[in-house]
């Protein structure tokens, strides 16, 4: 017979022990993955803020006789086509990728999160309007939905930023709306309203304030997937075409020279990996923090 | 039963009908000309605008469009592309079978991978193969395609040389792209069978059943495994459509001949038509898909049987 991990000590398998036990066992590891993850966040974020200082050359110096010269210690990722060292231009190119994700989480979060609580909060039929207009969007996957409306605009960062926010808008506002209609159904909003308060008083200072972490972790998670459809966007052609690329734009146009440079393309695709992988990391010890129960999916 | 069916038939139709009109809406109703971010108004004479905007219909009022695109979508003509004349619905039936293959293929990695390492990885929880598991979801996740595809392609056909980065005929070509994709799904899969798992694991019948002597391998297969297969399987409906749309980029990376391309292709082009052919189209799969796995719930779990 298989033993579990737990089944093996001699305590009492208790349903408090089981979830407590592990939990600090593995303590250690995922926190220091945490920290590592931190490190990696705020590293882009100083790249995003001062390349001037991090990056060794300049990203647009092309140096003819270093052409398409492999990673070393004078050049960390290699240099492209053009003579210019990779590391410099994803150095730079991490603003772009950074404010696409960090807008559209922001812009796409506020919306959903006004939509749903309006729907929500007022119930009846309009809430009935709004989610099954929602449930519609919902089945147009987002980076589909990305794709359409960048097309449909044309490309330019305002653009892509609006496309990606507005992928996400669906998710954002069904999450939102559940959480403020299980907040409306507890005793304390009853209470309240015994009391005379008033509907916005009682959305502003009592649902609010009870319903708004989950979104919080949610828009954690959603910032690592608006960046990695914000440079899908960049790598089919839809992003902003300008002298130093964003990491998508960058990655496709070293996949050209694949056989010969292969560098080209996978460190722009390490630093996007990087990146989203820390912040689902951070996202997931959010999830595990505000609500223990529900811990990653 | 019969009754369940057409009810959830109906909503779909619904819901179809529904996304019609918001591939309708993304397309015309948002701030500009859709003739002018299709060409260069420099380049064209007006007599080429007119006729671009007679040839769309948007020279007549909204309403008179809107009806027009939907009576004309639902006897299946979505139009013709801008840029060479065909007509849009043909051109998508041709490049379906090399996208559905490729959907198919990876949702059944991301459905085999996902759920094995989820249960291995909640019952050793805490052991090197959880943590092995645990890495391998947090990568699916993070990992863009366009990415790991291009890893693929420098181990599996540079370096190594086993299969072809590129084309879309035999299975030789479809591996690659489909566990470039099916990677994503895995990630997705794993994370939330492991959680479903562990939930699972602490419910009281499961420690019924280990006091009353039944084999652990039975306790976790035969009993937990099913009640946590539930989430799974909505998961993977919902990630079926997330890999439809996938195959836009890993279609683009892997040279595919799949609407995904096609797609990608039209956007390049501007060739609004096709681009609102192809988003309707998977919408329509993804209603179906999801339609099945919600008929499929009580095939699995005898309570939404007897609820109903």
């Amino acid at each position: 017979m298989k033993e579990t991990a737990v089944a093996k000590t001699a305590w009492p398998r208790t349903r408090a022990w089981r979830q407590s036990a592990p939990r600090t066992a593995k303590l250690n590891v995922s926190n220091l993955l945490v920290y590592a993850a931190g490190f990696v966040v705020i590293f882009i974020v100083l790249c995003a803020l001062m390349p001037g200082q991090i990056a060794p050359y300049s990203p647009t110096e092309m140096v003819m006789t270093d052409i398409m010269l492999p990673p070393s210690l004078t050049h960390f990722f290699g240099t492209d086509y053009y003579g210019r060292d990779v590391f410099s231009v994803v150095v730079y190119g991490s603003r772009d990728s950074l404010l696409i994700g960090l807008a559209s989480v922001i812009i796409g979060g506020l919306l959903g999160a006004s939509i749903g609580a309006l729907s929500g909060f007022l119930g009846g039929i309009f809430d009935t309007i709004i989610m099954g207009f929602i449930e519609v969007l919902m089945t147009i996957p987002g980076i589909l939905f990305a794709l359409a409306i960048a097309a449909a605009m044309g490309p330019s960062l305002f653009n892509v930023v609006l496309a990606v926010a507005l992928s996400a808008v669906p998710g954002y506002a069904r999450v939102f709306r559940g959480q403020i209609i299980s907040v409306k159904g507890r005793p304390f909003i009853t209470a309240a309203r015994s009391v005379g308060a008033g509907n916005l008083r009682i959305f502003f200072r009592h649902v609010l304030p009870n319903a708004w972490s989950p979104l919080l972790v949610m828009a954690t998670i959603g910032l690592g997937t608006s960046i990695l459809i914000g440079s899908g966007l960049s790598f089919l052609g839809l992003g902003v075409i300008k002298e130093i690329p964003d990491w998508g734009t960058l990655l496709s146009q070293g996949r050209g020279y694949l056989t010969v440079a292969w560098w080209m393309s996978t460190f722009p695709g390490l630093a996007i990996t990087m990146l989203v992988l820390s912040v689902n990391l951070m996202g997931d010890k959010l999830r595990d923090h505000i609500d223990p129960k529900k811990s990653r999916f | 039963m019969l009754k369940t069916i057409s009810i959830r038939l109906f909503t779909s139709l619904l819901v179809i009908l529904g996304s019609l009109v918001l591939v309708f809406v993304i397309v015309y109703l948002l701030p500009g000309d859709p003739v002018l971010s299709m060409v260069d108004p420099s380049t064209v004479t007006p007599e080429v605008l007119a006729s671009l905007r007679a040839q769309l219909g948007v020279d007549r009022p909204l309403y008179e469009q809107f009806g027009s695109y939907v009576s004309k979508a639902l006897q299946g003509d979505f139009g013709k592309s801008i840029v060479n004349d065909e007509p849009v619905l043909p051109k998508i039936i041709t490049h379906l079978p090399a996208t559905l293959a490729l959907t198919a293929a990876s949702c059944f990695i991301a459905a085999v991978v996902g759920i094995w390492l989820g249960v291995l990885s909640a019952i050793h929880r805490d052991r090197w193969i959880d943590i092995t598991a645990r890495v391998v979801g947090l990568f699916g996740i993070s990992m863009p395609t366009f990415w790991s595809g291009i890893l693929l392609i420098l181990i599996f056909s540079i370096t190594l040389d086993w299969f072809p980065a590129m084309g879309s005929e035999g299975w030789k070509t479809l591996v690659l792209p489909a566990v470039g994709l099916g990677i994503v799904g895995a990630g997705f899969v794993v994370r939330l069978v492991r959680n479903s798992m562990l939930e699972v694991i602490n419910e009281p019948f499961i420690v019924t059943l280990r006091a009353k002597g039944v084999a652990e391998k039975l306790v976790m297969y035969r009993h937990a495994l099913r009640n946590a297969l539930i989430p799974a399987l909505t998961m993977i409906g919902v990630l079926s459509g997330e890999l439809l749309a996938g195959t836009v980029v890993i279609e683009t990376v892997f040279s595919r001949q799949g609407i995904g391309r096609v797609i990608s292709d039209a956007l390049m082009a501007k060739d609004l038509p096709v681009v609102q052919g192809v988003v309707f189209f998977s919408a329509i799969m993804y209603v179906i898909i999801n339609l099945i796995v919600d008929l499929s719930y009580r095939i699995i779990d005898p309570r939404v049987r007897r609820s109903q």
